[in-house]
């Protein structure tokens, strides 16, 4: 595991930055994270590995993938998060923050959504554990993922619209922070990602490192050794840190933080608006939405409109501790453009029949242009599946001349 | 530690503290906005600096951020602001971190806090920062003698009110109850209770969220409280305003009238404190 930090802090990242009336909860938080997941009390991270296999369907496996092995010349393995139940690494982190809430005796729960993947996550934690559960989600990306929001209501889920803004993440989680503000002594708020007021950082962090703990055991199994490289998306960055946190200590593994380019990596300062969402690989130290970080902001301070084709890693910021290992230089943050992206999900999709999220498609579209630098061995975390993301895939192809995409014309009903 | 200007701005006991977003829904009405509310009563006005995701805040003063963004204010169009104001009052800056710590050539807070020194601001609230975090900004308050009011919400006791109570200075911003930003119809049961966990520190006590009526502003002064904050109820009358494209004139008159109806109300609840203070 790397580095657990009791006072919330990754060099200068990190930090706890909310309103006074979260503060108390932000520490009942804190406590309950050092007794439950750090120390185990009352057998917490043992019901939770349980819940995992059981309900989770983990381990899941770490797969060779023989065609692209073949097509870059070196080994080339996949961890399937997309196999996991619900689709993606997501509910590693929604099912221990579920059962953290009720060891904590909360009543209601409360989370943000973008892509709708966490959201659905939460959604299926809660109906499994019985707790009732609000997610917000931009009203831009609840048109973007509707089979997201239909999953999430069909757990028994309410889904709350947020129309300020863009409506798109970054949105949804300031309304879900005063939702919480609001309700605060019998709601817990399922933070997504490697963001927010410590402990949820660390703590996200530690229920996605499940990832790299059986990465690394499976990789020794097939390989007898360790990666040359790990490649995983990044947005806010939990797929990316469960992905990374075993391997942190292993000085001959390279990690590859890959972001969304966008369209471009120049901003329109006068708009406010970065067309990527790259903000480990282009943005400047702030504070937002609980803690010190990398965001993308305007000269000023104002939080910049991000882009991308994929609205899981559409986010202005990302987690404290990634942005302080890339600035150790123990992290690479590279990032490939939206064109790059699509390009790399029908690949996949006909190269190896995974068909992947959107997001996990900027890890793939990394491995075609820079396999070279990447050593004999590689893994890249396949975050998760990309049913979720037809629709935005159909229309984002049609606008573009993809040569390997099918013929997007029989997608309008002539098949 | 701070400055005597906020001191003063107490002594009556029955302050009044409005708020509005600087620049709403532009600069030049928004100066006569803020002006009319010395004229109404104000003893020390916040003054918000708007910051893009002011997750504190309810939808009225989300929104009043919006149109004051898009009116194109940046902190240095607010440190304009506050010189081309023409008010005596003292004026207290509400905004958030990142703003603060982005602001001029080097990182922290030391830069943004000078220049607020420079055209004359009295204090900073910053609803973001939580007493753990706030150590540069005081020091930096400190340097230049401007005060750090902190918000102590229904949930805040023990060593964290500890905590905050040793770095506030000017007033302590006693949140009504929990939640956002936002007028309401009644006035918090759980006012009194706050009051009552500060009242052995000696620092002035502002009630803020949910007073709208000068009959709220009269019940929590009565109820102990040294000075009421009022934010969406101003707010809304500048919404609508802008929303029925009246001119800025109409809508000063309309804010000056309301300022005195909150100023008068805690006047009124100071009155019906005034004999058990002399039984005590």
């Amino acid at each position: 595991m790397s580095e657990t930090t009791f006072d919330g802090k990754f060099g200068d990242y990190g930090g706890q930055y909310v309103p006074e009336a979260l503060m108390p909860a932000i520490e009942e938080l804190n406590d309950a994270y050092e007794r439950y997941v750090l120390g185990n009390e009352d057998g917490f991270m043992d019901e939770f590995r349980r819940r995992l296999r059981d309900f989770g369907g983990r381990p899941t496996p770490t797969q060779h993938a023989e065609r692209l092995s073949e097509r870059y010349g070196r080994e080339v393995y996949l961890k399937r998060e997309d196999l996991l139940h619900g689709g993606a690494h997501k509910l590693n982190n929604a099912l221990g923050q579920v059962l953290l809430a009720k060891y904590m005796g909360k009543e209601r729960i409360v989370a943000e959504t973008g892509a709708g993947q966490h959201g659905t996550a939460t959604a299926m934690a809660a109906a499994h554990l019985d707790m009732p559960c609000e997610v917000y989600m931009g009203e831009r990306d609840i048109n973007r993922q509707r089979p997201n929001v239909f999953r999430m209501r069909l757990n028994g889920s309410e889904v709350n619209p947020v129309t300020v803004g863009r409506g798109t993440l970054k949105e949804a989680i300031s309304e879900t922070m005063r939702d919480w503000a609001t309700n605060v002594e019998d709601t817990h708020y399922v933070i997504g990602s490697v963001v927010g007021p410590h402990p949820f950082p660390a703590m996200v962090r530690d229920f996605q490192s499940v990832i790299s703990e059986e990465a690394r055991a499976q990789m020794r199994e097939k390989t007898d050794g360790l990666p040359d490289s790990v490649l995983a998306c990044a947005g806010g960055g939990s797929n990316t840190m469960g992905a990374f946190a075993e391997f942190v200590d292993d000085d001959g593994v390279g990690l590859y933080a890959v972001e969304a380019g966008g369209s471009s990596l120049d901003v329109d300062e006068e708009a406010g608006v970065a067309p990527n969402s790259a903000s480990l690989s282009t943005g400047s130290e702030g504070v937002l939405h609980g803690a010190r970080t990398k965001l993308l902001q305007d000269r000023d301070g104002q939080i910049m409109e991000s882009h991308s084709v994929s609205s899981g890693l559409d986010y202005a910021g990302v987690g404290p501790e990634l942005a302080h290992l890339v600035d150790e230089g123990r992290v690479t943050a590279v990032n490939v453009d939206d064109d790059a992206a699509l390009t790399a999900f029908h690949r996949l999709s006909q190269l190896e029949g995974v068909i992947p999220a959107l997001e996990t498609a900027h890890a793939f579209a990394y491995l075609e242009e820079n396999h070279d630098e990447l050593g004999e061995t590689v893994l890249v975390n396949v975050s998760g599946r990309g049913d979720k993301d037809l629709e935005s895939v159909i229309e984002e192809t049609s606008k573009r001349d993809i040569d390997i995409a099918p013929d997007m014309d029989a997608f309008a009903g002539g098949f | 530690m701070g400055n005597p200007a906020l001191d003063a701005a107490f002594e009556g006991g029955a302050a009044f503290v409005p708020y509005l977003a600087a620049g709403d829904p532009d600069f030049d009405s928004s100066l006569e906005y803020v002006e009319a509310l010395e004229r109404g009563g104000a003893d020390v006005i916040e003054l918000g600096l708007p910051f893009s995701e002011p997750v504190a805040e309810g939808p009225t003063i989300q929104e009043a951020v919006v149109r004051s963004l898009e009116g194109g204010m940046t902190p240095d169009r607010f440190f304009e602001f506050v010189e081309a104001l023409d008010v005596e009052v003292p004026l207290v800056c509400m905004t958030y971190y990142n703003l603060i710590y982005r602001y001029g050539d080097e990182e922290g807070p030391r830069p943004f806090v000078e220049k607020a020194a420079e055209v004359g601001l009295s204090g900073f609230v910053v609803p973001d920062l939580p007493a753990e975090e706030a150590d540069p900004l005081r020091e930096a308050c400190d340097e230049f003698g401007l005060d750090l009011v902190f918000i102590v919400a229904p949930t805040t006791e023990g060593d964290r009110l500890d905590r905050i109570m040793e770095r506030v200075s000017g007033y302590v911003y006693v949140q009504a109850r929990l939640g956002v930003t936002g007028a309401q119809d009644d006035v918090s049961g759980q006012t009194e209770s706050s009051l009552d966990r500060l009242a052995e520190y000696d620092v002035p006590k502002a009630v803020g969220f949910g007073i709208k009526t000068g009959d709220h502003a009269e019940r929590i002064v009565a109820a102990g409280a040294d000075g009421i904050i009022v934010g969406s109820a101003l707010v809304d009358i500048v919404a609508e305003g802008h929303e029925d494209d009246e001119d800025a004139e109409t809508v000063a008159a309309r804010l000056e009238e309301k300022a005195r109806e909150l100023k008068e109300g805690a006047e009124r609840g100071l009155a019906q404190r005034a004999p058990e203070a002399e039984r005590t």
